[in-house]
C-alpha cells in the first residue's frame, strides 16, 4: 500500500477531486496548507508600505492506495491539477506499513 | 422652565446616538488592522472608553466644561454629578448637551489606541485615559467650545482641534514614551481582518453625520449644510487618497478607500456647518492627498504610530483646521468669511494659533503624564506578553477558536 500526497493549487481541487473519484478512489483527505516553492511569494500593500508574502495557500491532499492504483491515480492527478504554470505544486509516494479500519477492525487493502 | 425646541431636541439626542456608535465603529476599524493575537485588545481598549470616560464625564467632566465659571480656562463645578443641569438655558434641554458632549469625550481618548497599538497594558492604559481625559481633553474642550480660543474668533465646527489634533499630537507623545513595537520595521505586521476594517469605516462614517451635523445642537439650515459637507468630505477624501495610491503604489485598495474617506471626515469636522458650495469636494480631496502623502512622516522620523494616527487625525485636523480660514462663508454660518470670501486673513491667523495651542498644550501634557504613568507602573506589556499578543496577555481571551 502506498500514500499518495499532492500539493495543488486550491482552485483545482475540485477538479482533482472529481478526477479521483472517476477512477474509483474511495477517499481523500484534504487540508488547507501554505509554503513556498520555486514560485516564491507575492507582494501585498497597505498603506503604501510593501509587505513579502513569502507562504502561497495551496491544498494538500492525501490517500491510501493499493500499490496496483499508484500510476493511474498519479496520472489522474497530474492531468486536473496542471495549469502548465509555476506553483502547479507536487507529487510524492510513501511506504505504507499497515492500514486499519476503525469500524470492522480489517486491514491492509480491505481496509483502503 | 425654558422653551424648548422639540425638532431641536430630538435632533441633538438622536445625533448623540450616532456619535455614541462610532466608539465600537473605530474599535473594529482599528481591530481589522492589528494582527490576530492583539484584535480583542483593540475593541476592548475603545469599548472600555465608553464604559470609563462616560463615568468621569457624568461626575465632573460636563461641569468643568459647561459650568459657568465666568473665565475662558475651565469650568466649575456646578453640575458635579449632573446635579442642576436642568437650569441650564437654551432650546435644548442642558441633559441632551451633556449627551451629546459625552459621546465626544469618549471617542476622543479612544483614537489615541490606533497609535499605541499591540503594546499598552490594559491597566496603565485606563489610568492614562482616564487622567488624560482630565487634564487634556477637558481643559482643550472647554477652550475650543466654550472658552478663550472661541472668544478669540477661532471656529471649530465639531471638534478639528480639541479632538482630532488633540488626540492626534496626545498619540505622538505616547508612541515617543513607549516606544516601537518588538519587530518594528523587520517582522511583517499586516492587517489580519480588512472586513471589519471596512465595517468600522462604514460606521464612522454614519455616525460622523451626527458628530457633525449635530454640533449646531439645532435642526435647521445649517444642519443640513453640515451634513451634506460631510458627506461629500468623505466621498471626495476616499477619491483623493485612491487616486495618489494608485498613482504611488500601483494598486487602489480596500484600506485605502477606508482611510481616505477618515481622513476627509476627520477634516471637515471643524468646517462642517461653516462651509458651502465647492468648499466641502476641495478640502475632503484635499485631506485624502495629503494624508496619504503623511504616511512617509512616521517612517522618517521612526514613530511606529502603527496604525497612522498621526497621519489621519493630526494632519487631516490641521488639514481642516487652516483650510476653515479659507473657506468660511458668511452666507453659511451668518458670522465668519475666509480669505477666499472676502475675510482676509484674520479668520487664518485665529485657525492656526487655535491648532498651535491645542497641539503644544495636548503634547505637553500628554507626555508628561504618559512618562508618570510608564516610571509608576509601566505602560508598556513585558517581551513576553508583547510576543503573545494582547489577546490572551492582557485578557485571557482569544479572537478566533481554531
Amino acid at each position: 500500500m502506498k500514500l499518495i500526497t499532492a500539493v495543488i493549487k486550491p482552485f483545482k481541487l475540485d477538479d482533482v477531486k472529481d478526477a479521483l473519484k472517476a477512477i474509483d478512489v474511495t477517499g481523500i483527505t484534504v487540508s488547507e496548507v501554505r509554503g513556498f516553492g520555486r514560485q516564491g511569494g507575492h507582494t501585498e500593500t497597505y498603506r503604501g508600505a510593501e509587505y513579502k508574502i513569502d507562504f502561497v495557500p495551496k491544498v494538500s491532499l492525501a490517500t491510501v492506495v493499493d500499490e496496483s492504483r499508484v500510476d493511474d491515480v498519479v496520472d489522474a492527478i497530474t492531468k486536473s491539477a496542471a495549469t502548465g504554470k509555476i506553483g502547479d505544486g507536487k507529487i510524492w509516494i510513501t511506504d505504507v506499513d499497515r492500514v486499519v479500519r476503525i469500524r470492522t477492525g480489517e486491514e491492509g487493502t480491505d481496509a483502503i | 422652565m425654558f422653551a424648548l425646541d422639540s425638532g431641536d431636541t430630538a435632533w441633538v439626542l438622536t445625533s448623540a446616538a450616532l456619535v455614541l456608535f462610532m466608539t465600537p465603529g473605530l474599535a473594529f476599524f482599528y481591530g481589522g488592522m492589528v494582527r490576530s493575537k492583539n484584535v480583542l485588545g483593540m475593541l476592548m481598549q475603545n469599548v472600555f472608553a465608553m464604559g470609563l470616560v462616560s463615568t468621569i464625564w457624568a461626575i465632573v467632566g460636563f461641569s468643568l466644561v459647561f459650568g459657568d465659571s465666568g473665565n475662558g480656562w475651565i469650568g466649575n463645578f456646578d453640575f458635579l454629578f449632573l446635579a442642576d443641569v436642568r437650569d441650564l438655558d437654551g432650546d435644548i434641554p442642558g441633559m441632551a448637551l451633556v449627551a451629546f458632549q459625552m459621546m465626544f469625550a469618549v471617542i476622543t481618548p479612544a483614537l489615541i489606541t490606533g497609535a499605541t497599538a499591540d503594546r499598552l497594558k490594559f491597566g496603565s492604559y485606563a489610568v492614562l485615559i482616564g487622567f488624560w481625559s482630565l487634564l487634556v481633553y477637558i481643559p482643550a474642550a472647554k477652550w475650543v467650545f466654550n472658552g478663550w480660543l472661541l472668544d478669540m474668533g477661532a471656529l471649530d465646527f465639531a471638534g478639528g482641534t480639541a479632538i482630532h489634533i488633540n488626540a492626534g499630537v496626545a498619540a505622538l507623545a505616547v508612541v515617543i514614551v513607549i516606544g516601537n513595537r518588538r519587530g518594528h520595521g523587520t517582522v511583517a505586521m499586516p492587517p489580519h481582518n480588512l472586513p471589519l476594517t471596512m465595517l468600522g469605516t462604514g460606521i464612522l462614517w454614519f455616525g460622523w453625520i451626527g458628530f457633525n451635523a449635530g454640533s449646531g445642537l439645532a435642526a435647521d439650515g445649517v444642519a443640513a449644510q453640515a451634513l451634506v459637507n460631510t458627506h461629500l468630505a468623505a466621498a471626495t477624501g476616499m477619491l483623493g487618497w485612491l487616486l495618489v495610491e494608485r498613482l504611488k503604489s500601483g494598486h487602489a485598495t480596500t484600506l485605502g478607500a477606508a482611510s481616505g474617506a477618515v481622513a476627509g471626515l476627520v477634516a471637515i469636522t471643524p468646517c462642517a456647518g461653516f462651509v458651502g458650495g465647492p468648499a466641502p469636494l476641495v478640502i475632503g480631496t484635499a485631506a485624502g492627498v495629503l494624508c496619504f502623502l503623511a504616511l512617509g512622516i512616521k517612517e522618517k522620523m521612526d514613530w511606529d504610530d502603527s496604525l497612522d494616527v498621526i497621519a489621519v487625525h493630526l494632519i487631516g485636523g490641521i488639514v481642516g483646521t487652516l483650510l476653515l480660514g479659507f473657506f468660511a462663508d458668511t452666507e453659511i454660518n451668518g458670522e465668519f468669511d475666509g480669505l477666499f470670501y472676502g475675510g482676509g486673513l484674520e479668520l487664518l491667523k485665529d485657525q492656526f494659533v487655535a491648532a498651535l495651542v491645542v497641539g503644544v498644550f495636548s503634547f505637553v501634557v500628554t507626555f508628561a503624564l504618559a512618562k508618570i504613568i510608564d516610571g509608576a507602573m509601566g505602560l508598556r506589556v513585558d517581551e513576553d506578553a508583547e510576543l503573545q499578543g494582547l489577546d490572551q496577555s492582557q485578557h485571557a481571551e482569544s479572537a478566533y477558536s481554531s
